[in-house]
């Protein structure tokens, strides 16, 4: 179940004459602040984003990981370490490693269509006829065809997720970086969410890499999980989801997910620990709290669905 | 949950066929039946006859010298006007177009030459090291301690009056169009970024849109102080306008005109913002969430 074992169906599922990127992040390093102030934010933090996986990153809040998203899109340097994709290294943002945002950046003054190909329109890669056929198929794909010449404001919380993941997906990225991007949406839609969003990468099967902080969205997404630590944030353990594909929501009462939930639990919960044994962090508190409550009540429904 | 639920049955689109036409009627009629106009109207009734009643009837002292409501309308509205300005002399409109004309000449230029500046000192931080400090120090100097380097720069009355609008309404638009631009938040820049879009496209479709409302609230500020500075300036060099209009009336002791003046200076300051809040709104259809 553990890191080691290479998942050989993975060539057969992808889709040849897709783009896909591996990642790879060797010993990346990175603080804030300088002097007596100096906070170590990562330390040491390798792994690898594997072509054609979802990967998701899990990690408690405050943990560093927006700063790590950051390092990997480019926005940031790190201050020691290397990142590389396909055996480049990054130098700086680019469209082969796309980012959705935490909070909603499509552009409000475009309606959600022009969102959609404004960015391959102005690189001019495509025949504008090419490109709009393509946009069309993506938005049928995640039901906003009917929404295309509407603003971003007019859509819902929902709405305005899907178009940013199609606005993202049509360019093709070699990896597609996903900063929690279901934060905030309320619980019935975040599971839709889920549900398109696991469908879109099972046809594409493009390199994902996919950043939270809910382990049920973890385990359910994942190919393979890997768990932060606190701060100084590094990877403390890669878990190999083995769940098959496609996903459906059944299987979050499955016993191997309930295996998998229960170890990436116990050790979230020995950095919960952590983070409240340092003490200052009020976040950390509340994670714990989260996480406790959570906890208790996924062993009653474990236990109801055993039953 | 199904794989289904990714194909979503088409919903029922209300809102995109009503005619823009259909669309004025339909708020009218709406504002009709609201409380707002009678509202409105009261508010004006009880303004004007508290003023009446100050003036006119009790002639309570401090207000006796003012003009009253009616003595000003039955001057506005005659034929024959004692003090020579109505609806019906020439010279009435003249006044406007003039003072009108110099706004119009101010605003366009302060428009022309602040907007882009605002834009650029935004989206260059070195830019903006460079300038910021002289905008700031140069706008907080009331525009009447311009009057004097004014009428010493230009030749004639006309260049000074519209300099002194446009110094005015110049700083408005640059300072709001570069707050607009710093409003804009960098998540914007980031998505551009990463989608790939070069300078001149991250400067049109991000920083100028995302400025746009700054903007024009801008402009509505601009056009208030421009008018402002007009009449100060018209009142201390005119021949011709508003300004020009008041002050002249009070030195001949004419003083319903002052008033006809005040009135007509409001009503065409209140257009020009209305006018102002009309192409905004125009431009930035994204900013209307619902369609009614």
């Amino acid at each position: 179940m553990r890191n080691n074992g290479h998942n050989a169906a993975r060539d057969e599922n992808f889709q040849a004459g897709h783009p896909s990127g591996e990642m790879n992040i060797a010993s990346v390093s990175k603080a804030y602040g300088v002097g007596p102030l100096r906070q170590p934010v990562l330390e040491d933090c390798s792994f690898t984003i594997e072509s054609g996986k979802l990967t998701v990153l899990i990690g408690p809040s405050g943990c560093g990981k927006t700063t790590l998203i950051d390092i990997l899109a480019g926005y940031e340097k790190a201050d020691s370490g290397i990142v590389t994709i396909d055996g480049q290294p990054v130098k700086g943002p680019g469209r082969d490693r796309l980012v959705v945002f935490q909070e909603t950046a499509l552009f409000p003054w475009m309606t959600t269509f022009e969102n959609v190909i404004y960015g391959p329109m102005v690189r001019k890669e495509m025949s504008r006829k090419d490109l709009e056929s393509r946009a069309i198929s993506l938005l049928e794909k995640v039901g906003l065809v009917d929404f295309k010449d509407k603003y971003p404001t007019q859509l819902s919380g929902g709405m305005q997720r899907r178009a940013e993941l199609i606005r993202a997906m049509i360019n093709n990225p070699k990896v597609m970086i996903m900063d929690e991007p279901f934060r905030g949406l309320d619980a019935m839609t975040r599971e839709l969410m889920q549900e398109y969003y696991v469908r879109l990468f099972e046809e594409n099967r493009a390199t994902n890499l996919f950043v939270t902080s809910e382990i049920e969205e973890a385990i359910f997404l994942a190919d393979q999980l890997l768990v932060m630590s606190y701060r100084p944030a590094k990877i403390r353990e890669v878990i190999e989801i083995e769940l098959p594909r496609p996903r459906e929501f059944h299987m979050l009462t499955s016993k191997e997910y309930l295996n998998y939930k229960k170890e990436a639990l116990e050790i979230l919960h020995e950095e919960a620990m952590k983070a409240f044994a340092s003490g200052s962090n009020v976040a950390a508190v509340d994670f714990l709290e989260a996480y406790s409550e959570r906890q208790a009540a996924s062993g009653q429904e474990g236990r109801d669905s055993f039953d | 949950m199904q794989p289904g639920v990714i194909k979503r049955n088409k919903p029922e689109m209300v809102d995109a066929q009503i005619s823009s036409v259909g669309l004025v009627f339909y708020r009218t009629k709406l504002w009709f039946a609201s409380p707002k106009p009678y509202l409105m109207v009261t508010g004006l009734l009880f303004f004007v006859a508290t003023w009446y009643l100050l003036t006119e009837y009790l002639k309570v002292p401090r207000f006796e010298k003012l003009p009253g409501p009616a003595i000003v309308l039955k001057e506005w509205l005659s034929r024959d006007p004692i003090y020579g300005t109505s609806i019906y002399t020439p010279e009435y409109y003249v006044h406007i177009w003039k003072s009108f004309f110099r706004v119009l000449q101010a605003f366009v230029l302060a428009t022309c030459l602040g907007v882009p500046l605002g834009l650029f000192m935004g989206w260059k931080k070195t830019f903006k090291d460079y300038t910021f400090p002289i905008l700031e120090t140069l706008r907080p100097i009331p525009m009447l301690a311009w009057v004097p380097l004014a009428i010493l720069m230009w030749p004639g009355r006309e260049l000074a009056i519209i300099y002194l609008t446009f110094l005015a309404a110049f700083f408005a638009t640059t300072l709001n169009t570069l707050l607009g631009v710093e409003s804009i938040d960098e998540v914007y820049f980031r998505a551009a970024r990463c989608l790939g879009f070069k300078p001149r496209h991250i400067f049109f479709r991000v920083v100028v849109p995302g400025a746009l409302p700054f903007i024009f609230t801008g402009l509505q500020i601009s056009m208030g102080v421009a008018w402002f500075s007009l009449v100060a300036g018209e009142m201390l060099a005119g021949e011709y306008g508003l300004g020009y209009l008041i002050w002249n009336s009070f030195i001949l002791v004419q003083y319903p005109v002052i008033v006809i003046a005040m009135i007509t200076l409001g009503f065409i300051g209140w257009a020009s913002s209305a006018a102002i809040r009309f192409v905004g709104s125009l431009l930035m259809k994204w900013k209307v969430r619902e369609v009614v």
